[in-house]
């Protein structure tokens, strides 16, 4: 396929969520109540050269700040800042959370102080590092939320957080530290006059459970993939513009490509890409599909056969018409077998993402031209 | 297979493609539990989808229920007579005995339908979705010629049985 740069197959198991570090040497992935930690080189396979094992129940997100830091969070409640020691291994330790239910996912601020975790507690947990306790601690966000969170995104000024959950409501949120953040981050941005911690932004009800959301800092812009199998994006004016899925499954995650373009995946195993025009978004480009399938868009409207098949002799054609009722489907295989649970940035030129990285519940990293 | 079969077995197939989209799920109510939110006391309503229910008449008919993490998926197999209805309860009590080499079969069915599976995030994970989409619409496919077989055999075995045993009275 043109539009695979490269793929592998990392584990046998799912990966809910992976990251490369800042200069894409370094590739962490959850696998089970683990985090595994990959040394990449172009083209070839990544060799695993660390395991980190502290967690007891599934690994659910994982994040490397600027700095290399590796957090990870899990079922298990916790969440665990990994520092890279000089000699290849990781120091763990324990953040302070204070939550009573499963933690979902994670995401460093841009400026690699604090991060935020998303929990099944209905609790957003800002963490930051307290210098006197040599302690990694956390504050709460907890209204108005209502149910589990399921993604978040950080704004690059790292004031404003975006999240979204099972409870269909997308938010914007401040997670300003005092003491870490300082106002002149947040002088002049268009969402509001003043940022005091927990303060809720903004908040667009969607009705369907959200499974991603993503920041534009460069124009304001919140782009979020919700269970109805629509991608919307939305601003502070507050106009949501939402369009749906071709192939009506949802996604599960979302990226930027540049101001105009978003690249969405999620069950039905490959991307996406939506772009702004003149006529407002809609979809440009289906990646990795096979042939069949584009074909397919137009022809699933009825329950026919599907023409084509290669070499189908009429008597086949009827016998199965009459036997099972059942389209003789050829295999339509996408790169990814599983869903495409996340997508990742991988090379940037002038604001434009030219690469992107997908992991699956198939164990699979593939890395997407655009 | 009769006509009205195959649009009965498309509204199943699709219905179940667009439930079957799962996630990873751990509870909200209970600490550290990851469990199948179809089949819990629910009090977070938000989790559970509208249920789907296809019937193709009043004795078959499919009951789809989604979650976030789960669904069950329960089938009235037709039952005409009382011969019929014999043969479904041993034929799926049958299968239930044996659930766990089936991955996906519920032990007990929903009240009202012959046979449930309850299918889960770990099922989605581990096997491909199309496939099991398949296998059960193959399933619903084959429970009712296997039913009618047995039947036949069954009303053949009858009268063999039934002539042996007259025939001692033929003078």
């Amino acid at each position: 396929m043109s539009d695979i740069a490269a793929q592998f197959k990392l584990v046998k198991g799912s990966i809910y969520s992976h990251c490369f570090n800042q200069d894409r040497s370094l590739l962490a992935i959850t696998y089970d109540t683990d985090c595994y930690v990959y040394k990449v080189s172009a083209a070839k396979q990544p060799q695993l050269v660390a395991v980190l094992p502290d967690h007891d129940k599934t690994v659910t997100a994982v994040d490397i700040s600027v700095h290399g830091r590796i957090v990870t969070c899990s079922q298990d409640r916790n969440a665990i800042v990994w520092e890279p020691l000089s000699n290849g291994t990781y120091k763990p330790t324990l953040v302070l959370l204070r939550i009573n239910r499963a933690a979902t996912c994670v995401s460093w601020a841009s400026s690699g102080y604090k991060f935020a975790v998303g929990s099944s507690a209905r609790i957003i947990a800002v963490c930051y590092y307290e210098q006197e306790n040599d302690w990694w601690v956390s504050k709460h966000i907890k209204k108005p939320i209502k149910s589990t969170i399921n993604a978040l995104s950080w704004h690059s000024n790292c004031v404003l957080l975006a999240c979204g959950g099972t409870d269909g409501y997308a938010r914007v949120f401040s997670g300003f530290i005092k003491g870490l953040d300082t106002k002149e981050q947040v002088a002049g941005s268009p969402w509001g006059e003043k940022f005091p911690f927990g303060s809720l932004v903004r908040e667009w009800y969607q009705g369907a459970w959200i499974h991603d959301i993503k920041w534009r800092s460069s124009i304001d812009k919140v782009a979020f993939v919700t269970h109805d199998g629509s991608l919307n994006i939305t601003d502070y004016t507050d106009d949501i513009k939402s369009v749906d899925n071709p192939e009506g499954l949802p996604f599960i995650t979302l990226c930027w490509i540049n101001d105009h373009e978003i690249l969405a995946a999620g069950f039905s195993n490959h991307p996406v890409l939506y772009s702004e025009g003149s006529r407002g978004w809609e979809v440009s480009k289906i990646l990795d599909s096979p042939v069949k399938s584009a074909g397919k868009l137009v022809a699933s409207t009825g329950d026919d056969e599907e023409e084509g098949a290669f070499g189908m002799s009429a008597l086949r054609k009827f016998k199965e018409l009459d036997l099972k009722g059942k389209v003789s489907q050829q295999e339509e295989k996408s790169t990814h077998v599983n869903s495409i649970t996340e997508l990742a940035a991988y090379k940037e030129s002038n604001n434009n993402v030219t690469q992107v990285s997908s992991v699956g519940l198939d164990g699979k990293l593939v890395i997407y031209k655009l | 297979m009769s006509q009205s079969l195959r649009p009965y077995l498309t509204a199943v197939r699709y219905s179940l493609q667009a439930a079957l989209n799962l996630s990873n799920f751990s509870s909200q109510e209970v600490e550290r539990h990851n469990r199948p939110e179809v089949e819990v006391d629910n009090t977070s309503a938000e989790l559970l989808l509208q249920p789907m229910h296809i019937a193709r008449n009043e004795h078959e008919q499919v009951l789809i229920e989604p979650s976030v993490n789960s669904v069950r998926m329960s089938i009235k197999v037709k039952q005409a007579d009382e011969i019929e209805q014999i043969l479904v309860h041993k034929f799926t009590s049958f299968l239930e005995q044996r659930a766990e080499n089936f991955y996906v079969l519920r032990r007990v069915p929903v009240p009202g339908y012959s046979i449930s599976f309850l299918i889960t995030n770990k099922h989605t994970e581990t096997m491909i979705t199309e496939k099991l989409i398949e296998f059960i619409i193959d399933f619903m496919e084959e429970v009712d010629k296997e039913i009618s077989e047995m039947k036949l055999f069954l009303n053949a075995r009858a009268r063999f049985a039934a002539e042996a045993y007259l025939e001692q009275f033929v003078y």
